[in-house]
């Protein structure tokens, strides 16, 4: 079996769920929240001008981000990166647009996570006793936005499973997760079982299933 | 320009008493009262309760306020970007309540606007929701979270007019409108000042009554 390098990875990831988007928006517009690292990834390769990036530090419209010499530090995603205004952006209080989410207006977030279960539940917010404290709006964003998009790599640094029977950590959402892309599958939930929709050609599905711990029709 | 609410950054922060519980403007390191927490920081008051999406980064911007010993409780949302916040709280020096985020918004907007308690979906089941009353609608398990309210608000905003109606630039905005509603005592920082009438009635965020205090750079 191929190993696919982290950079490459974490691209694939990103590539696979752009042409997802792409595809929805081909129907009318899409809104989506994207959070911190490959998540943030996937506006680069979304194609539609017809997604909508909405940052939660209170932003609609955001854009590519800023280059070093027109860089506003005023002027942020909620991952603290300097961006771009797009034509036709609009700028909100915390309040309204954590109401677009909780309110069911985003369409689509994509997250990453440190563990995902067969329960769709999801852990990305803690490590009890580390060195981070802080949720952000991850709960607020796998409760409220219409669909959750996890975007991980398969295994975590030191080899484990990310998919698991059941999540060890702190949970952010209770069965939120819909869909789950990895440099190797994509998986959806339906009717309450994780089913495999697709498969990198680097792999058998005998190998995908031992670097899951997770079970999956 | 000639405002009665304007003070000077030293006698705005004059108004922070020991034990206070202060709310402050920010999301990262963008749309914070640079000038007011640097006199806040250099006042030594102490014992404070801050209340802030984060705390900046170690020793600067709010986080300044954890170096020097001025803090004894936070209620916030994302402390990642500075871990002196972890640190401090595995070691008990001050205590932390997280907040999801949109609850800390709305719970802020709540307090501003009459409403002691709502109820949301978010963070249900979850380790946030503990000692949380409970209420089922429409078969989804909600939780009461209550309003957050302050003795004083420290506020960043681009432009006031001389009255204090308030306009705010780009993703500085954040929680600042919602803070401006929710303290008893409201202090902003602006960039500039400017005659009544100069604000476009239609594009005014935050209407004059909210605001007591004006300070700026050099004023």
């Amino acid at each position: 079996m191929e190993i696919i390098p982290e950079q490459q990875a974490k691209e694939r990831i990103a590539t696979v769920i752009a042409r997802y988007f792409d595809q929805q928006a081909a129907s009318g517009r899409l809104f989506i929240n994207l959070g911190v690292g490959i998540p943030t990834m996937v506006a680069n390769y979304t194609t539609n001008p017809n997604i909508f990036v909405q940052a939660e530090n209170g932003m609609l419209g955001v854009g590519r981000a800023a280059s070093e010499d027109c860089m506003d530090h005023d002027l942020i995603n909620a991952g603290r990166t300097c961006v771009t205004e797009t034509p036709g952006c609009v700028y909100m209080d915390s309040a309204m647009s954590f109401g677009m989410i909780r309110g069911g207006h985003v369409d689509a977030t994509v997250i990453g996570a440190f563990e995902v279960d067969e329960q769709a539940n999801i852990a990305n917010w803690i490590i009890p006793n580390g060195k981070q404290l802080g949720v952000g709006g991850a709960m607020d964003l796998v409760s409220g936005a219409r669909q959750v998009i996890v975007a991980m790599q398969h295994c975590s640094k030191n080899g484990r499973p990310k998919l698991v029977h059941q999540c060890s950590l702190p949970i952010t959402g209770f069965g939120e997760a819909d869909m789950i892309v990895t440099e190797y599958a994509v998986f959806a939930f339906e009717h309450g079982h994780l089913v495999l929709k697709q498969l990198a050609p680097e792999l058998t599905l005998a190998e995908l299933h031992s670097l899951t711990e997770a079970s999956f029709l | 320009m000639a405002s009665d609410k304007l003070r000077s950054v030293e006698q705005a922060i004059a108004l922070v008493k020991p034990g206070s519980r202060i709310m402050v403007g920010s999301f990262g390191m963008a749309g914070y009262p640079r000038e007011l927490i640097e006199a806040l920081a250099a006042s030594g008051v102490s014992d404070l309760t801050i209340i802030s999406n984060d705390l900046g980064a170690p020793d600067e911007g709010l986080g300044k306020l954890l170096t020097n010993n001025q803090v004894r409780s936070l209620i916030g949302t994302y402390y990642n970007w500075n871990p002196d916040v972890a640190a401090a709280n595995n070691a008990g020096r001050i205590t932390v309540q997280l907040v999801p985020q949109g609850t800390f918004a709305e719970a802020i907007r709540a307090a501003g606007v009459g409403i002691p308690a709502f109820f949301t979906p978010t963070a249900a089941g979850t380790e946030l929701a503990a000692g949380k009353e409970t209420h089922v609608f429409d078969g989804r398990t909600c939780l009461l979270e209550e309003a957050i309210h302050a003795d004083v608000a420290l506020i960043k905003a681009h432009k006031a007019d001389e009255l204090g109606n308030l306009i705010y630039y780009k993703t500085a905005r954040n929680f600042n409108p919602l803070m401006a509603m929710a303290a008893d005592t409201v202090i902003v920082e602006v960039d500039e000042i400017v005659p009544v009438g100069a604000l476009d009635p239609e594009c005014i965020v935050t209407p004059h009554m909210f605001v007591d205090i004006l300070t700026m750079k050099g004023a």
